[in-house]
């Protein structure tokens, strides 16, 4: 049956009565639904504001930079405005802080756990690059979640190391000490650094005492005491290691220690106070503090031999 | 084309002939539905009434929980994270009892519409209810659907204006009703009603009731049953879900046809029962023909069954030329076979598979609710560093233990260790030289608080699971467990 004529040119589909676009595809049409005025007018209402949005926001893209728009807002000046919001909201915390001296922060568990918090995001941005993510160190980076500390692990000394560093040249009041490299200096021969080696791995029970180690305790008696001490415990007072336990900055292996005493290691910490102000640096060792190895105050030794940790005690 | 327009095929819902569109837009034409009464409106005022009464009811009901909780019935407290519900209580690790809901009110959906077709959108969908509000309210002011006519192409008068404004101005408070309710549910009701009189609300609770006014308004004033036929997707989805054995309001064009005496003497047949008399379109909330055959802007409110039946009574005939039928009984009542009963239209195969899915997850979230535990325990692992060496060798790792006491009272509970041989353990606020293997803590009514616990375990220790025991020490008692990771160096050193 021949369809009737449509009075326009295009045609209109029976089954919907709807007149069609006038396309074909393969004898598929498109019906003509058109929108309701309503969702016309919302189209129309989108553009208006599209041309409204991009005459007072930045959108155009220039061959240098773009259209700043009339509001002259700025993703960075938006970052700006909610960092200073931040930092208004903060100030009366690090007010407190820094009217707080550190050993008194046990005290205010709130202000504690600020400063802990405050300390979390500071030492990722800091510390994290030698001490990693976990703050759990690597070979010659010293890990601060354990109990073995080198220069003291109550809050007012990790503040002390903070604030003046480790080795660091300008600082007068930087924690100082340096191991001579007894090999390379020829003050030890090898053989000589070998039995000190086993002497000093036995402490720990890495190595049988044999008769290496028996001739290490002699070149240790002469040679190490004076920081490490007679028994091999260490001394905060210069850093020196406990070498009787299982904690090993530079590594415990027999190529390792080998190596430390041939030629000896001075790791360096920068000063923190040259590059952080007070309040960062007391809520850095508040965190350090709240690691897990964290140690109560004691009155500083003057023993150049300070007893070890309890825990450390073999 | 014939009034049964096979397989649902949507018709437009503006009547026969469709003007050709010459426009960009279709020609859209307001509806103004009569007003009926019958058996099917009463049923609607019955569950509108229902509906509204049930929304503004229930913010105001009290429900004693003690003196650490809000005594609102009902109350979804964002700001402390609980949701309230009578007895209920639901923290946010339970979201799942909520989630659970949401799939019950799914299924219910598909359930209803298996049983009885587009039921919610004719009887109980928010839209349907309060676009029903506002033709009342259209009545109200304007009268009934030939003065609304009259009035909406009559000149803009003082008069016009007047009336005008003055029936914008009730939607408006409608309107303001609907969205101010609606936060009594996210904060105590009597303080928030306070507040809010007194411009003493939290700024979010203005721009919440501005925006639910201003969608009501809109919504429920203007766009009505353009809502249902081009917004809401749940049309579109029932589309799928109809088949020819769900209800749906249907005109009998056997019983009708030829309508009207002047289309009987064209055709040699003798007049069907259908007069011609327009009022099953004229109720139409939507504006549509149901003589059509079913189509997506048909919202199965059965006002027109209504019309059509005070038409027969009036007419001797009996009542159901539009009724509630289902395609396979319409086919069979043409043939003159008897319908099927009601009741085998409801209960078929789908409804009770819905059904069993529905009540299965019902019984499932109430057992979970009936069986919970009120108190909780969460732990958390340091994973960097996994473990610790410790100078004398032993092995630290480290957790964040969250205690969790769900009732409003404060509870004692002591947390145990065990598992692996000699760990011991200290939280964060003791020294290690009190390490322990259980901790007794009293945790306030209605909190959760973490404690950071380090378990140290002798040197030689391998890699096992390590468990925790959290247990209540009042008089009601309880016990929950979890089983973490110790992690250690490989073979214990």
């Amino acid at each position: 049956m021949m369809p009737e004529e449509p009075k326009t040119s295009k045609r209109v589909d029976e089954a919907t009565n709807t007149e069609t676009m006038g396309h074909e595809w393969d004898g598929i049409e498109e019906l003509n639904t058109p929108l309701p005025r309503w969702w016309l007018y919302t189209f129309y209402a989108c553009i208006a504001f599209a041309i409204g949005y991009a005459v007072v926001y930045p959108s155009v893209p220039l061959l240098k930079g773009g259209t700043e728009g009339t509001a002259g807002w700025t993703s960075r000046g938006a970052l700006a405005k909610e960092m200073d919001a931040e930092k208004a909201e903060r100030a009366p915390i690090l007010a407190a802080l820094a009217a707080t001296p550190i050993e008194d922060l046990p005290g205010k568990p709130e202000l504690m756990r600020q400063a802990v918090a405050g300390g979390r995001a500071a030492f990722k941005v800091n510390c994290v690059q030698c001490h990693g993510a976990g703050a759990a160190g690597s070979i010659g980076y010293p890990n601060l979640n354990d109990d073995d500390w080198l220069w003291g692990g109550s809050l007012t000394e990790i503040q002390q190391t903070l604030t003046h560093g480790i080795r660091y040249p300008g600082d007068d009041q930087t924690r100082m000490s340096l191991m001579p490299s007894f090999g390379h200096d020829k003050i030890l021969t090898p053989a000589q650094v070998q039995d000190a080696a086993s002497y000093v791995r036995s402490l720990s029970g890495l190595e049988p005492k044999g008769a290496a180690a028996q001739r290490g305790s002699a070149i240790f008696a002469t040679n190490c005491v004076a920081c490490h001490g007679p028994e091999g415990k260490g001394g905060r007072q210069f850093g020196a290691p406990n070498l009787t336990d299982r904690i090993w900055l530079y590594g415990g292996s027999r190529e390792q220690v080998v190596g430390s005493i041939t030629n000896a290691h001075a790791g360096v910490m920068p000063a923190w106070s040259q590059r952080l102000d007070p309040v960062t640096i007391k809520m850095l060792a508040a965190y350090v503090h709240s690691l897990g190895g964290g140690e109560a105050f004691a009155p500083p030794a003057p023993d150049p031999a300070p007893a070890a940790p309890a825990a450390a005690a073999k | 084309m014939g009034n049964l327009d096979p397989q649902g095929q949507p018709v437009m819902p503006k009547g026969g002939q469709r003007p050709l569109p010459s426009a960009l837009h279709a020609t859209s034409r307001a509806v103004f539905p009569r007003a009926i009464n019958g058996r099917f409106r009463r049923l609607k005022w019955g569950l509108m009434g229902l509906c509204l009464a049930i929304y503004y009811i229930t913010p105001w009901l009290r429900w004693h929980r003690g003196p650490f909780s809000p005594d609102q019935a009902v109350l979804i407290d964002l700001a402390h994270r609980r949701f309230y519900m009578f007895a209920i209580e639901i923290w946010p690790q339970e979201f799942y009892f909520v989630a659970g809901l949401l799939i019950m009110a799914g299924i219910g959906l598909f359930l209803v519409t298996s049983a009885v077709g587009r039921a919610w959108c004719g009887y109980a969908c928010p839209q349907t209810v309060w676009t029903d509000l506002f033709q009342q309210i259209d009545r109200w002011f304007d009268g009934d659907r030939n003065a609304q006519f009259r009035l909406a192409r009559a000149p803009w008068t003082a008069g016009k204006i007047a009336r005008r404004l003055a029936k914008w101005s009730v939607y408006l408070l409608v309107s303001f009703a609907t969205g101010g309710a609606w936060i009594l549910y996210f904060a105590d009701a009597r303080a928030l009603f306070h507040d809010f009189f007194t411009g003493q609300a939290a700024p979010i609770a203005y721009s919440t009731v501005a925006v639910l006014t201003a969608t009501t308004l809109w919504l429920g004033g203007f766009m009505r049953e353009q809502v249902c036929i081009y917004m809401c997707p749940w049309p579109r989805i029932q589309s799928a879900m109809l088949d020819e054995k769900s209800l749906i309001v249907t005109y009998k064009d056997w019983r009708g046809e030829p309508r009207g005496k002047s289309a009987a003497k064209l055709s040699d047949k003798p007049a069907g029962d259908c007069v011609d008399c327009g009022l099953c379109a004229a109720v139409c909330p939507t504006g549509i023909d149901i003589r059509e055959g079913p189509q997506i802007g048909c919202i199965t409110c059965a006002l027109c069954i209504d019309a059509c039946d005070s038409v027969m009574v009036k007419t001797g005939r009996p009542r159901g030329l539009i009724d509630y039928a289902t395609l396979e009984d319409s086919e069979k009542e043409r043939q003159g076979q008897p319908p099927t009963p009601h009741i085998k239209l409801i209960w078929h195969a789908r409804t009770l598979i819905y059904l069993g899915l529905w009540s299965a997850i019902g019984a499932a979230l109430l057992f979970a609710l009936g069986t919970r535990q009120h108190l909780a325990i969460s732990v958390a692992k340091d994973r960097n560093p996994p473990f610790m060496l410790m100078s004398d060798g032993s092995v630290r790792n480290a957790y964040l233990v969250k205690w969790r006491n769900m009732e409003d009272r404060p509870r004692p509970m002591v947390l145990r260790l065990s598992g692996v041989p000699g760990a011991t353990m200290w939280a964060e606020d003791m020294a290690k030289g009190d390490a322990t293997t259980q901790l007794a803590r009293t945790i306030p009514a209605d909190q959760t608080e973490p404690l950071r616990i380090y378990v140290v375990a002798p040197a030689g220790t391998s890699e096992q699971n390590l468990d925790f025991t959290l247990t209540a020490t009042d008089p009601e008692g309880g016990s929950v467990h979890y089983t973490a990771r110790f992690d250690a160096p490989e073979g214990g050193q």
